[in-house]
């Protein structure tokens, strides 16, 4: 039987077919990745709770107030200067910390990779230095965020810092490459145990008071 | 007129068999490059700046809140508004929200979420607050402010 020659198909509609599905996805979808400053709320306490007391030099206040004008410790700022001046106050190491439960101790030591000025007048040690953020009702989102990132970034500093010193990374690096987990389960270990002791060393405490 | 008439001679037509293969690898790399868009912005969404970021990887682990003023809210008068999946909600509905969204993840895995809070960055703290002390309420504790990569 003599073959008979199938007609052939016109696939000249294809490419308006694969236009219009390219159309759609590029209008329904979004290319951006959330991210932004991530924060730990204080657990809910009950009503009648000890209170925490808190030496005031071991306090780094930082008010906020309705017109978004900064207040640190009783002077006018700019945000710009937020970071050095907490970089100041958290490295200072001017007496014995809290014990680390991590390092397995049970009395205060002293901050040996502080590098403050040990001013007796500012804080004892970065485990018991306390960021404190004061902001009204009417204070912008923008200003808080902005204060709040400069706190982020002092401590990042110092992160880095020791990182540096210890480990020779940075902590930065340590931590993209910890959440982008391609090494091996030997070394991911070993990254998440230093990234534990530096968080120890230099944890982020930042009380945050909110007035009406 | 014959000019108009002149038969066209030697010129072969372009191939375009495979444009619809290269239209389709365009598409591909934009179906699996991009997430759909699952919400309409009802409030004034520019976020404030940033630089010490973190990305969320995981986007079922995370809730989104969005604060801002009304869209059609100008000068914004009426104050910030909440918004909770595709409706303005007020503040004591982020409970119930929460709780709702956890419900869609295993329950292994719901200590991992976190709260994004989209706010708008003329919104005030005052705002951002309020749903802060709800989520204490629940227990949802991880929060992260969504911000934009600043130009350095």
């Amino acid at each position: 039987m003599a073959r008979r020659d199938s007609p052939e198909i016109n696939a000249g509609s294809m490419a308006d077919i694969a236009f219009l599905l390219l159309i759609f996805f590029l209008v329904t979808t979004t290319m951006d990745v959330d991210a932004g400053i991530s924060r730990k709320l204080p657990e809910k306490q009950p009503e009648n709770v000890d209170k925490p007391i808190v030496k005031e030099r071991n306090v780094f206040e930082v008010i906020i107030n309705r017109n978004d004008d900064l207040l640190i410790e009783n002077e006018y700022y700019e945000v710009k200067d937020v970071k050095e001046l907490a970089i100041a106050f958290i490295d200072n190491g001017g007496g014995k910390g809290n014990p680390i439960a991590a390092f397995n101790e049970t009395d205060g030591t002293e901050c040996s990779w502080c590098g403050g000025a040990k001013d007796p007048k500012s804080s004892d040690h970065p485990n018991k230095a306390v960021i404190s953020l004061k902001t009204d009702r009417s204070t912008s989102y923008g200003m808080y965020i902005e204060v709040q990132n400069e706190i982020g970034a002092a401590y990042t500093f110092l992160r880095n810092r020791l990182a540096m010193d210890e480990y020779g990374v940075s902590y930065s690096d340590m931590v993209e490459e910890e959440s982008r987990a391609t090494s091996d389960p030997a070394t991911m270990l070993k990254l998440t145990e230093r990234i534990k002791i530096i968080k120890a060393k230099y944890p982020e405490i930042i009380a945050e008071i909110s007035s009406n | 007129m014959s000019k108009f008439n002149k038969k066209k001679k030697g010129m072969a037509p372009i191939n375009t068999a495979s444009l619809p293969d290269i239209v389709f690898m365009l598409l591909f790399f934009f179906m699996v490059a991009t997430t759909m868009r699952e919400t309409t912005l009802l409030v004034k969404n520019k976020l404030p700046s940033a630089t010490e970021i973190k990305k969320l990887e995981e986007k079922r682990l995370v809730m989104t809140i969005y604060v801002g003023a009304a869209v059609e809210d100008e000068g914004n008068k009426n104050g910030d508004k909440i918004q909770l999946n595709d409706k303005i909600a007020k503040v004591s509905d982020v409970r119930n929200f929460i709780y709702m969204s956890r419900k869609k993840v295993p329950e292994d895995e719901q200590s991992y979420m976190t709260t994004l809070i989209k706010g708008d960055q003329e919104s005030s703290v005052g705002t951002i607050n309020d749903i802060k002390k709800e989520l204490r309420e629940v227990n949802a504790l991880k929060v992260t402010y969504a911000t934009r990569p600043a130009a350095q």
